[in-house]
């Protein structure tokens, strides 16, 4: 059983909690101007490593907050608890965070808003 | 003299093996089982290959054996980075059924069936495929409803399904309890007579002894480590043992999946998760169908040695540790309970996990990549047992031809980015 700190609650079972899947995925801002394969990117692939990964948890029996874990998929140890909105602070976390083939993707490119152009 | 130094026929075997017999059974007796010979040779890599299948499971062994035996590649080699079948292939509970709802999953699954139906005959070996039946039961009206209108969906594409009344349910199986003021009353269920279960080792090493027969070479503690392309193409892989060179690599490796997309730069919309069983200890024949719940999440059969053998869902986020969390084994055994209160008196032997491969529409991948000579078989989730035969038979297939079959067309990586999606969440059965 993961012992895990929810940041507003603090440590409570693992069973009190819901896993969200892989972190830090932004939705395309502009979804009707990229191609089919690179909204397929964002909707359907999903990193799935052997060792840290960057994840979404909710307190679903708590406080229902959401926040991220850094966490070794093998071991199960958690390195790090950050909340939303932010990127991991710890070595392991960031090189999980810049490694991750989304960081260059297309869909995350066009996640990022438009600059607004006078008509 | 016994028949058991038979010749199997034309196939251009290319090590001579002893047929498995009554006969020969009987023959060894005489010396205390002393003398039989080995099931399949220890290879090591050779430096090249017409092809690489990676992964020593059920898929992987069924897809090498069958493209020996059908398009007469026979020099190639199976990797398996520990023993044959110690993945899911090892760890399942067995069951095994094709009555699916869509037409490109039953077109799959009874493909499979059809295939379980001959198996021990063409491998030589029993797999102790046995047909006793699988029953999906339902607790509530709505339910009900909902599995007639599947059944009549799975009948259409002429695969058997018949619904069951409470009174037939009791009489099939015995010790159900079909009150009508219970937690999780019984109002009625669906059949697939010709489903079952079968022996999951002897299915790993049947499809072993038989490919070994073919001339595959079968390496066991070598591990893939990497991936070698030239531009577009697959020219060969890193191996713990040293490096091979191949055009075709066909990976077959459930939970390690993306591992190995990963050293090809190629995504996958895979996630791996544990998925648990759990047996009792061993009793008298109270069980012989397989009875799934979808309400209470669970499935139970009584395997040949008298054990109760329980599985729910998956686990509920991402590991690579073959052992899973513990709230599920309890929530298992809380849902057993309530369906078969008698079982609180079990003690339980044994837990364990094995990593499996999650699709998001719970359908697997059959498919090229963007990668020439590169294949995937994988996503098959909690529920690729019962398709052994029939995925190694297609991936072959795909292999040997370098084009899906229609069978495995819709099974393309292709399909998330058309949004052609198999769904099958729960369609037929519990999740398996
Ligand atoms: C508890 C449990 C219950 C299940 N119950 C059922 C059921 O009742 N019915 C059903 O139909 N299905 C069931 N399943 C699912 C089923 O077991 C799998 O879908 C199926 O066995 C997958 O077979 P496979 O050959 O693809 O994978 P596996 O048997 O897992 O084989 C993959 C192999 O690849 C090897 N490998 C991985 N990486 C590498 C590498 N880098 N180099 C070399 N080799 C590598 C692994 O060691 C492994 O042996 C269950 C699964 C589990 C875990
Ligand atoms: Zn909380």
């Amino acid at each position: 059983m993961l012992k895990i700190k929810c940041p507003y609650c603090g440590y409570r079972n693992e069973s009190e909690f819901s896993c969200g899947g892989e972190a830090h995925i932004a939705r395309p801002a502009v979804s009707n101007k990229i191609t089919d394969s690179a909204f397929c990117e964002y909707l359907f692939m999903r990193e799935n490593p052997k060792g840290v990964f960057l994840e979404r948890w909710c307190h679903t029996s708590g406080c229902r907050r959401w926040f991220n874990i850094a966490r070794d998929t093998v071991s199960h140890e958690i390195y790090e608890i950050y909340l939303m909105g932010n990127t991991p602070k710890t070595v392991k976390g960031k090189k999980a965070y810049q490694a991750n083939w989304r960081r260059t993707s297309k869909a995350e490119a066009a996640s990022k808003t438009p600059k607004r152009t006078k008509k | 003299m016994a028949k058991s130094d038979l010749d199997r026929g034309s196939r251009a075997f290319t090590r001579k093996l002893k047929r498995y017999s009554i006969f020969s059974i009987a023959r060894h007796a005489g010396n205390y089982h002393q003398e039989w010979q080995q099931a399949w040779s220890h290879a090591e890599p050779k430096t090249a290959y017409d092809a690489v299948i990676i992964g020593g499971g059920g898929h992987g062994l069924a897809t090498a054996y069958y493209l020996a035996n059908i398009y007469g590649m026979t020099n190639i080699a199976l990797i398996e980075k520990g023993w044959l079948g110690g993945g899911n292939t090892g760890r399942n509970t067995t069951i095994i059924r094709s009555n699916y709802m869509w037409d490109e999953s039953a077109a799959i699954y009874e493909h499979a069936l059809k295939l379980w139906e001959g198996l021990s005959q063409d491998l030589n070996f029993n797999v102790m495929f046995s047909q006793r039946g699988v029953l999906t039961i339902s607790h509530s009206e709505h339910e009900l409803r909902e599995m007639s209108r599947r059944v009549h969906a799975i009948r259409l594409n002429g695969i058997d399904s018949d619904m069951l009344s409470p009174a037939a349910i009791k009489k099939l199986v015995p010790m159900i309890n079909i009150e009508p003021n219970i937690r999780y009353p019984v109002l009625g269920g669906f059949l697939q007579k010709r489903a079952g279960t079968a022996r999951h080792d002897a299915v790993a090493w049947g499809y072993a002894r038989a490919a070994d027969e073919l001339g595959v070479d079968i390496i066991q503690n070598c591990e893939v480590v990497g991936l070698r392309r030239n531009k577009d193409k697959i020219i060969g892989i890193e191996t713990t043992k040293g490096n091979i060179k191949t055009p075709k690599v066909g990976c077959v490796v459930a939970g390690h999946s993306s591992v190995l997309a990963d050293m090809a730069n190629i995504k996958l919309p895979i996630a791996s998760r544990p998925l648990q069983a759990i047996v009792s200890e061993p009793i008298k024949p109270i069980l012989d169908t397989v009875i799934m719940s979808n309400a209470v999440h669970m499935y139970i059969s009584q395997s040949d040695k008298g054990e109760m053998v329980l599985g729910a869902g998956v686990d509920k986020y991402n590991s690579y540790a073959q052992t899973g969390s513990w709230p599920i084994p309890e929530h298992m055994v809380a849902a057993a309970v309530d369906l078969f209160p008698f079982l609180s008196q079990l003690r339980m032997l044994r837990q364990w996990g094995g990593i499996v491969d999650i699709c998001p529409d719970a359908s697997p991948i059959i498919s090229k990549t963007d990668i020439r000579g590169l294949y995937f078989n994988c996503g098959w989730g909690t529920g690729g047992f019962k398709a052994t035969p029939g995925s190694g038979h297609i991936f072959a297939d795909l292999i040997a031809n370098d084009r899906p079959n229609s069978i495995a067309l819709p099974y393309s990586l292709k399909r998330f980015e058309t949004g052609f999606l198999i769904d099958e969440h729960g369609a037929a059965g519990v999740a398996h």
